[in-house]
């Protein structure tokens, strides 16, 4: 298995990002399969960033603890990281701030030769570094002709000079696959959302979900939708169900402290039974807690947020295939079911990248629309076998449509009956068996590793890639519920038959997807929990599955 | 549809006298006279809060959103933005608009969306029995404060004109013509329309002798003249004892929010081809 990890460290403000997604790409042009995790604290300006770039023969979406290439911009990154240097680990530094063993590059002195501006000099950098990792020329042109559309020539001239001055320390080689997109957590859940027909955005900023924001801010002209920005979450959620109301397909992101906000919209959305997508990214809490770090503890805040009962669709997808694709499925549930559609993801998957490969995604089952069929008078909230009633839009000649956050009749017009309180009840939560039944033709339980192994890890979400790469090697079975509601109890009792032991392994301090399960008579014998904000890493993971099963 | 009976079959269970029942006659008359006009109102949507004004959403026999308490704004913005071929008309209460949403409130009249609000402001709380809101004066002996309140009412006229709204005018449940004619305005208004209603609440604060003998009509005003706008608005400041103008405070044309902001229609395949530039932008 060919594979490499490359570490990118400078200051806030140093571009670590995007430096970290120039050699990303030039692995990706590699034919390597890409994560790359950013680790950065909640400042602008002069604290560490770092980024790990792992490229791997086949998938991947973790990085381990050992890197074979540094690529520091400041001193710091070569005495933060001592520990993941290996015996071999190449190190390329600028010289002008780094004293480090290894190669180190005049970067000041390439600035000035070449006549161009400071920001180009992790050009510099990037060419050293394929020096140093053997990568051909002709790949670093690609890279930057595609990558860099501003300046490409001085960049590649930049770029060029350190690639003449440094040494081949390690050559990585080559693999067969074709380039694919790389794309963060966020971009793909866009991407997934604009394939289920979004036309509006709406969000207020807030780490770890405003990747999406900017990103669909960015595109909304090329993806013809409409991107607003609002005074804050209560706002973003109740204009978000305006567009529905009005007949628009929207979405809302934020993270845990905005969706504290947007709780009371979406039990509005619950009662007036407008279709709504939710990504909630989260991050570590409890309250402010590390915003620019990840965490699992959310799932049962958005299990049950909201006053009152109504049905919800939850799904977590744990890689950027399945952000696409559950993105659109959510969209597509929301309105068919007209209910909220939550899309759980954290900062590891939403600020991650990873090669994604859209091939692979499964069909989307799309279902037509309930639509009002003319008969006078309409009743949006019309009570139907399936409980979803037709809808009809402000606008349409002849409906009058009243939608209601009280309890209501079928006409929407508020009442205190105690019979008409009950029928409408009913028909809200009979959409939940129909939703659970609709999902059976759904992947919603994800099985992989050993599937016959006896020893089962039970994760969620964006530790699916740790835990498939652990699991494999010791032989262990991976189960990974992707839908969260409805529970899907039956698929899970399924994959998981035969395995004698279960280890619920969450990023969290309570086992939340565990609790859940057990709810359901589905019980995990251990449990390993991280909660400090950093992802598991496949060292940890490994260390902690042979402790649990001594 | 056209002719329709305006009003529906629900029972109305506002308090005799309350000032409730004229801003629904007047709104239904001002909605009737757009019918005669010949549009269609089908393309109206009224959104209201939650509180005793929000029940005319059950009682105007059009398209409504009774939205929650204070979050008319948000679901009218989102409304206009989705379709600006709708005319939306929010009804929101003073506990409602100017306590629980006034963030919502003052960015409205910031963004310049084209909304009507009207405000019943009765200055206190009626649905919830009786308690301060933002505009009762100070001093005001509500269930929450029976040693009344310490705290002075703030003008919302003013707070309008330096939110930056572009039609600012105050009406009174008891002058009706008035009314009628301030919801014209508004509803035609191009831009973010605010018309205060002062209105009676029979129940908890009937001040009809007080309004009564001090309301005058603006007259001779320029509603073009902010700073003239703002002298008007401030000569009555919801608490002391003044004369208290009724009409169109301030009126400007300006850009309003939304062109800049609605998607364009696409095709499904343009759409596709679309995601492939951006997927082929990130290999």
């Amino acid at each position: 298995m060919k594979e490499v990890t490359v570490l990118i460290g400078g200051k806030a403000g140093d571009g670590i990002n995007s430096a970290g997604a120039m050699v990303a790409q030039l692995l990706n042009h590699s034919g390597y399969r890409i994560y790359l995790y950013f680790d950065y604290p909640s400042l602008i300006r002069g604290g560490h960033n770092f980024a790990m770039v792992r490229g791997r023969e086949t998938v991947t979406g973790t990085c381990g603890m050992q890197v074979d290439f540094v690529l520091a911009l400041d001193q710091e990154t070569v005495e933060r990281h001592r520990g993941a240097w290996k015996a071999d680990t190449a190190v390329v530094f600028n010289k002008d701030q780094v004293k480090a063993p290894g190669q180190g590059i005049p970067v000041k002195e390439i600035l000035s030769a070449e006549q161009a501006p400071e920001i180009m000099g992790n050009s510099a950098v990037i060419g050293g570094f394929a020096k140093a990792a053997g990568i051909p020329w002709t790949t670093v042109e690609a890279v930057f002709t595609s990558h860099i559309p501003k300046g490409t020539g001085q960049n590649l001239r930049v770029a060029r000079r350190a690639y003449d001055m440094l040494a081949t320390v390690h050559t990585v080689l080559p693999c067969d696959n074709p380039p694919v997109p790389l794309l963060t957590g966020n971009e793909a859940i866009g991407l997934g959302m604009i394939n289920g027909g979004l036309e509006a955005y709406v969000s207020y900023p807030m780490t770890p979900s405003s990747g999406l924001l900017h990103f669909l801010a960015e595109e909304q002209e090329r993806l013809g939708i409409t991107v607003v920005h609002p005074e804050n979450e209560i706002a973003v959620i109740l204009m978000a169900l305006g567009f529905a109301g009005a007949g628009k397909r929207a979405a809302v992101g934020t993270s845990g402290g905005g969706f504290c906000l947007m709780a009371e919209g979406l039990s509005l959305a619950g009662m007036a039974e407008l279709p709504i997508v939710i990504l909630v990214s989260q991050r570590t809490g409890p309250s402010t807690g590390l915003p620019t770090y990840t965490g699992q503890a959310d799932l049962l805040f958005v299990q049950h947020a909201g006053q009152g009962e109504f049905p919800r669709f939850i799904v977590a997808p744990g890689t950027t295939g399945e952000a696409v694709y559950w993105s659109e499925a959510a969209m597509h549930i929301a309105w068919e079911f007209q209910v909220p559609a939550f899309i759980l993801s954290d900062k590891t998957l939403s600020e991650g990248t990873y090669s994604t490969d859209l091939s692979l995604s499964p069909k989307i089952l799309k279902s037509d629309l309930s639509l009002w069929d003319k008969t006078v008078p309409y009743h949006r909230y019309a009570d139907t076998p399936s409980g979803i009633s037709p809808l009809a839009f402000p606008g349409t000649a002849g409906a009058v449509v009243k939608v209601n956050s009280y309890a209501h009749d079928e006409a929407g017009i508020t009442t205190e009956e105690a019979e008409t309180v009950n029928l409408m009840a009913a028909k809200r939560m009979r959409k939940e068996g129909r939703l659970a039944r609709a999902m059976d033709l759904y992947p919603q339980v994800n099985l992989s590793g050993n599937a016959a192994g006896t020893v089962a890890l039970l994760c969620w979400g964006s530790t699916a890639g740790v835990c498939d790469e652990v699991a494999g090697p010791l032989g262990l079975r991976v189960v990974r519920p992707v839908v969260l509601s409805p529970f899907p109890i039956e698929p899970l009792k399924k994959v998981l038959e035969g395995a004698g032991m279960v280890i619920a392994v969450e990023e969290n301090a309570t086992a939340q997807l565990a609790t859940l399960a057990a709810r359901h008579g589905i019980f995990c014998q251990k449990k390993i929990l991280r909660y400090d904000g950093r992802p598991f890493t496949p060292e940890l993971l490994r260390e902690k599955i042979r402790e649990a099963l001594s | 549809m056209n002719g329709r009976q305006l009003i529906t079959d629900t029972q109305n269970t506002w308090c005799p006298g309350c000032g409730n029942f004229s801003i629904q006659h007047t709104l239904k008359n001002v909605l009737a006279d757009r019918e005669r006009e010949g549009q269609s109102l089908d393309n109206v949507v009224l959104v209201s809060g939650i509180g005793c004004h929000a029940k005319i959403a059950d009682y105007l026999n059009i398209n409504s959103f009774y939205s929650l308490h204070g979050r008319t704004i948000p679901v009218a913005t989102g409304l206009k933005l989705a379709n600006p071929g709708l005319t939306v008309i929010c009804c929101a209460g003073d506990g409602d608009c100017y306590a629980e949403g006034l963030d919502h409130l003052i960015f409205a009249a910031k963004r310049n969306i084209d909304l009507t609000v009207i405000v019943h402001n009765n200055r206190v709380y009626g649905l919830t029995t009786g308690q301060y809101t933002p505009t009762s004066p100070r001093g005001f002996k509500g269930k929450s404060t029976p040693l009344g309140t310490r705290e002075d009412p703030f003008n919302p006229l003013e707070l309008m004109l330096a939110s930056g709204a572009t039609y600012v005018a105050r009406g009174y449940s008891k002058k009706m013509d008035l009314l009628r004619r301030l919801i014209r305005e508004g509803v035609g208004h191009k831009g973010f329309a605010f018309i205060d209603v002062l209105q009676i609440c029979a129940t908890f604060f009937p001040a009809a002798d007080y309004y009564s003998p001090r309301v005058y009509d603006l007259e001779g005003h320029d509603p073009a003249d902010f700073e003239a706008a703002c002298a008007k608005a401030r000569e009555w400041d919801y608490n002391g004892d003044a004369p208290i103008a009724l009409g169109t405070f301030y009126r400007k044309t300006a850009p309003v929010f939304g062109g800049n902001v609605a998607g364009r229609k696409m095709s499904a395949g343009d759409r596709e081809q679309a995601v492939r530039e951006v997927l082929e932008k990130r290999t």
